[in-house]
């Protein structure tokens, strides 16, 4: 569903200091340059397979959390259409998961230290799962909102430099689309809906939207590893780009919902185009990073429980298929 | 066979689908693997997938101008027509494994045989869904080898699970008014004519995985008829939870 927090300061991640230049780096960049896609035999500099590594993780756990949140609301969807439709798109998050997971393997991570990662805590995902679903209204607003701002921040990513990451991008990103529509058709049958599903609608987007903006990650002068993702076509537009394109798109959507932006110094700039849009809270966006956010623990919890319940299901899995090619080698011996 | 028949076998064929549909999706986002997460919440897609189809046809049976949602989320617990087992909690991943299994052993034999039914809507109801049928049944029969075959401790909960489930299998293949009605006017089959290949199956995969044999089986039933367990209750009350707290609402 959707990446963030890879632009955040972390000591231990910080993008190594300018290289000396060499010659594979030299002939590294100036692939980067010419649009050539970096496969998995290539060289490539030590920063940047950390730097996609954890990226693409991120991206993956972000996926595997996200489920948590909207399959909340899978057994208490209001029709059978709707309940089909949740079911599928969580699918499909799992989906991405299992390819992003594959796509950073490719790089020479192991998913299982990956997922260990996360289960542990080491790792990040994207804080906006942190937020919970409440109502009915959520799952629409988190299509809408939360889908819409992944889509924006993805895009770019189906022509990042790194191959496998670049291809895992193009299938995501249909995908992605289709959950953002049936977000807003969510919405959409709210807002035309009676008083109470308006209000359920209202209240999701008052509890979405500033969440929905910190996805995009912290403005471009506080962003830690922008210049060199860009530099090597990671990242292709900075996060207050992004941002301000987010903003432009969906704030006619809202209207068109009937609903109300919770921004008092919202306006369209008739001079630039663009909405200008209040001061984001960073210190909220800091607690949630940080494991203070509404749900963060469960969140982990619910994971690691998870983890924890299946581990004698993955042993037995693993045990009978060393009981299979035992036999099988005693029968061909 | 009238109409009514017809109506009442739709609900048990779609109440099934729905509430094994509804388990699955219970697990979402907390399977032991990713790849479960994927393949359970796809099944239950699919399952419940099925349950829109026979329902929305149930109610154009019935003509009172329900809709596959009406039936779905404003009937109550006795008026659901679904067999006990799938109505049994998730528990483990052994006890929904064992769950699925003995129900996609018989469901892939029932459907086969509907593919051929009189009635063309339900033959080709039917002819869509035993290919994910086969899947179901696959996916369900190699994790009870797996669980089955696999260590002491899996072994002991998948003998669990099926001491626990037998009971509740008989029903799958007991006839009432309704199915001797739709048997005798060739659109479904008799449902005891579905035991030999259900057994045959169910102790192929329980002696593959080295789990006790299946016991003579006395059987607890109801669910068809709308006597259910307690668990029932508090599905539907999740289920149904916005249709009922937003009567008329659209969605």
């Amino acid at each position: 569903m959707y990446t963030q927090g890879l632009d955040v300061k972390s000591d231990s991640d910080r993008a190594p200091p300018a290289d000396t230049p060499t010659g594979p780096e030299e002939r590294f960049q100036a692939r980067v340059d010419a649009e050539e896609k970096i496969e998995p035999r290539d060289w490539m500099p030590d920063g940047y397979r950390r730097t996609l590594i954890r990226q693409i993780s991120q991206h993956a756990h972000s996926e595997i959390v996200g489920m948590l949140p909207e399959g909340n609301w899978i057994t208490r969807a209001p029709t059978l259409r709707r309940k089909v439709a949740l079911l599928a798109k969580v699918q499909d998050e799992g989906g991405h998961g299992l390819y992003l997971y594959s796509a950073a393997e490719t790089l020479g991570a192991s998913r299982g230290d990956l997922v260990g990662d996360l289960l542990s805590g080491k790792a990040k995902y994207s804080s906006i799962f942190n937020y919970p679903t409440l109502t009915w209204a959520d799952i629409g607003a988190i299509g809408w909102l939360v889908d819409g701002a992944a889509i924006m921040n993805q895009v770019p990513l189906c022509r990042c430099s790194y191959g496998p990451y670049a291809r895992a991008m193009v299938r995501i990103c249909r995908e992605e689309s289709f959950h953002q529509r049936q977000g807003y058709e969510i919405m959409l049958a709210l807002s035309r809906g009676t008083d109470a599903q308006k209000r359920m609608a209202q209240d999701a987007l008052n509890r979405w939207w500033w969440p929905s903006l910190m996805m995009f990650g912290p403005s471009d002068a506080q962003s830690a590893h922008s210049a060199q993702s860009m530099r090597w076509k990671i990242k292709r537009f900075s996060n207050d780009e992004l941002r301000q394109r987010f903003v432009d798109a969906t704030v006619p959507q809202a209207e068109f919902l009937g609903l109300t932006v919770p921004d008092p110094d919202l306006a369209f700039d008739e001079a630039t185009g663009h909405y200008r849009f209040g001061a984001i809270d960073w210190s909220e966006f800091e607690r949630v990073l940080k494991g203070d956010g509404p749900c963060n623990r469960e969140r982990l919890e619910a994971r690691r429980k998870a983890w924890d319940d299946g581990a004698w299901v993955r042993e037995a899995a693993l045990a009978h298929a060393r009981k299979k090619e035992a036999r099988a080698q005693a029968a061909a011996a | 066979m009238t109409d009514n028949a017809l109506f009442d076998y739709l609900l048990r064929l779609g109440d099934t689908s729905l509430v094994l549909g509804h388990r699955l999706s219970e697990w979402c986002g907390h399977a032991p693997e990713l790849e479960e997460d994927v393949a359970l919440t796809n099944i239950a897609l699919d399952l419940v997938g099925h349950a829109r189809l026979l329902l929305s046809y149930a109610g154009e049976v019935e003509g009172q101008g329900r809709d596959e949602d009406a039936l779905a989320f404003l009937r109550d617990v006795y008026d659901y027509r679904n067999h006990l087992l799938v109505e049994q909690p998730n528990r483990d991943f052994g006890h929904t494994i064992a769950r699925q299994f003995l129900h996609d052993a018989w469901a892939l034999e029932l459907y086969e045989k509907l593919m051929v039914s009189a009635d063309h809507r339900l033959a080709g109801i039917a002819a869509k869904a035993v290919k994910e049928k086969r899947y179901h049944l696959r996916h369900s029969g190699e994790w009870v080898v797996r669980l089955g075959d696999g260590t002491e401790d899996s072994r002991a909960r998948m003998a669990d699970a099926f001491d626990r489930l037998w009971r509740f299998t008989a029903e799958m293949f007991e006839a009432d008014a309704v199915e001797q009605a739709l048997a005798a006017a060739g659109v479904a089959p008799d449902p005891a004519s579905l035991r030999p290949a259900w057994e045959a199956r169910v102790d192929a995969v329980l002696a593959e995985a080295t789990l006790p044999a299946r016991p003579a089986i006395i059987g607890t039933s109801g669910g068809r008829i709308g006597r259910h367990g307690e668990h029932l209750g508090y599905l539907l009350a999740e289920m149904q939870f916005l249709q009922r707290a937003y009567p008329g609402a659209t969605w």
